[in-house]
């Protein structure tokens, strides 16, 4: 065994690096997505005729049954297949985690939908506003208020999965420790290194998540 | 079909005040009935409001009153028979019920202020968003209405920091931003500690005062007694009796009317 060589993570730092602005960007862009269509499906659910319904029920039923990286890989095959060119790992993987997210936003909007009270939408839709407007200008603003910690939480355990993006070759934050790792034969130090950064990270976006509840209790 | 009642009764109540007119009804209720399932909540009530005039709605919990009054701006859907308003069927599916909706003001039993918008917000969004005026004539028009219900120096605060009538004279005002043709009130005293509800009827006075039209359910027979035009007293999701204020409360007609009358009108 080597002795413990700290230098091996510092000269991969710009890779690193990279590798980390890649699982931000598919963090972020996977996140705005959606919640943006996770609000679509929940108001579909609760709001759109019967047969529109139990599609977007279906839809939410079935991408939380199936692994996040099954839907990963199905993407970055199937995607080329339909659209007739390759759109690559990071198009692919975009793809994939904003449809897959969006069925779990989707379950925590719709339990924030149906806590803001019911004569809310009813004062709303009595003063004319129509369904759609009395959704963006009471009931929505309400809900995501209350569902902000939540859906923050949610968003840490994203961050966690877009490690699982290694599986399409996509070079994330993780991959790129990997990769080091082989290449330098420093396996220890560089997942050590990873393990602290994601460690850091989420423990960091959590402790916000708590502060923000204390909060919002307290206002 | 109905008939308006005639309105020269009205010497020796407490408050002066033009007649409605018998012309045209603005709220036309015909044959309504109404189930949830199995449960029949209204059945066969035909009644009309005419322009200017009060009409107040009493009964029983459970009597279908509030439900009768939801109708009226379709948050209720029903069955069979028909409502219209200015003439416009609200059953129609060739209605646009937004815009329906946008000439009735509603007042809720629970206020439904938006508790995260201001005062202010509350009272001009739908004026801005369903009316389309602009922000300033909006707030401007905000302000009179809160002056009006005497609420001039509370425009900037949140619904949560205001006492329960206040938030109901605010919620009138929010109704009365949208310029209506009639006022619809459902029970808007029953959530309010004593105290606060005669401010609040106060307001629905002078609103009835100015010759609003208005459909008012309230257990509050003092209200009715002096400012409604006419009286619906309904009982198991039907209208029992149907007379001018001085008439209902002299000479109740049925039982269940007596009945419901000697019990509230103890204390």
């Amino acid at each position: 065994m080597h002795a413990f060589d700290i230098d091996a993570v510092r000269l991969a730092l710009p890779f690193l690096w990279s590798g980390m602005i890649t699982s931000l960007t598919l963090l972020a862009i996977a996140m705005t997505g959606g919640i943006l269509l996770g609000t679509v499906i929940a108001m579909l659910r609760l709001s759109a005729p019967r047969a529109v319904a139990a599609i977007a029920a279906g839809y939410v039923n079935g991408l939380r049954s199936v692994p996040l990286i099954m839907v990963i890989f199905w993407f970055y095959l199937l995607v080329p297949l339909i659209i007739g060119r390759p759109v690559g790992a990071f198009v692919s993987a975009v793809i994939a985690f904003t449809l897959f997210e969006a069925a779990y936003y989707s379950e925590i909007i719709r339990a924030g939908i149906q806590g803001v009270s019911r004569g809310q939408m009813a004062a709303a839709q009595a003063a004319g506003l129509s369904r759609l407007q009395a959704y963006r200008l009471v009931v929505l603003p309400q809900a995501f208020r209350r569902m902000t910690p939540i859906l923050l939480t949610q968003s840490i355990a994203l961050f966690q999965d877009t490690s699982l993006v290694y599986v399409i070759g996509l070079h994330d934050f993780m991959t790129a420790a990997s990769i080091t790792a082989n290449r330098e034969g420093r396996l220890i130090e560089l997942y050590l290194f990873a393990a602290a950064i994601y460690l850091g990270l989420c423990l960091a976006a959590s402790q916000l998540v708590q502060a923000l509840k204390r909060r919002m209790a307290t206002s | 079909m109905t008939a308006p009642f005639p309105q020269s009764r009205l010497k020796g109540t407490a408050m002066p005040r033009t007649g409605p007119e018998t012309a045209s009804p603005i709220i036309a209720i015909d044959d309504l009935s109404k189930a949830y399932g199995s449960l029949q909540v209204l059945k066969n009530c035909t009644t009309s409001v005419a322009r200017g005039e009060v009409v107040v709605v009493c009964g029983p919990s459970g009597s279908g009153k509030s439900t009768l009054i939801k109708c009226v701006n379709g948050l209720e859907p029903f069955q069979s028979g028909s409502i219209s308003v200015e003439g416009l069927s609200v059953g129609d599916r060739k209605t646009d019920l937004t815009r329906l909706r946008s000439r009735i003001g509603m007042v809720f039993q629970h206020f439904e202020l938006y508790p995260h918008l201001t005062v202010r917000d509350n009272i001009t969004l739908a004026p801005r968003h369903v009316l389309r005026r602009s922000r300033d004539e909006a707030i401007d028009k905000a302000e009179a209405l809160l002056a009006r219900v005497g609420l001039a120096d509370k425009a900037d605060r949140f619904p949560g920091q205001l006492s329960g009538g206040q938030q109901q004279r605010v919620a009138i005002a929010r109704a009365l931003a949208m310029d209506p043709v009639a006022m619809l009130f459902d029970e808007p005293t029953s959530a309010l500690d004593p105290e606060m509800i005669n401010e609040v009827l106060d307001v629905m006075t002078e609103l009835a005062a100015d010759g609003m039209t208005m459909m008012v359910v309230t257990h509050e027979m003092g209200f009715a007694r002096r400012v409604a035009h006419r009286v619906l007293f309904m009982d198991g999701g039907q209208i029992l009796e149907e007379a001018p204020t001085a008439a209902f409360f002299e000479a109740p007609r049925t039982d269940r009317a007596r009945s419901f009358l000697s019990k509230i009108l103890q204390h």
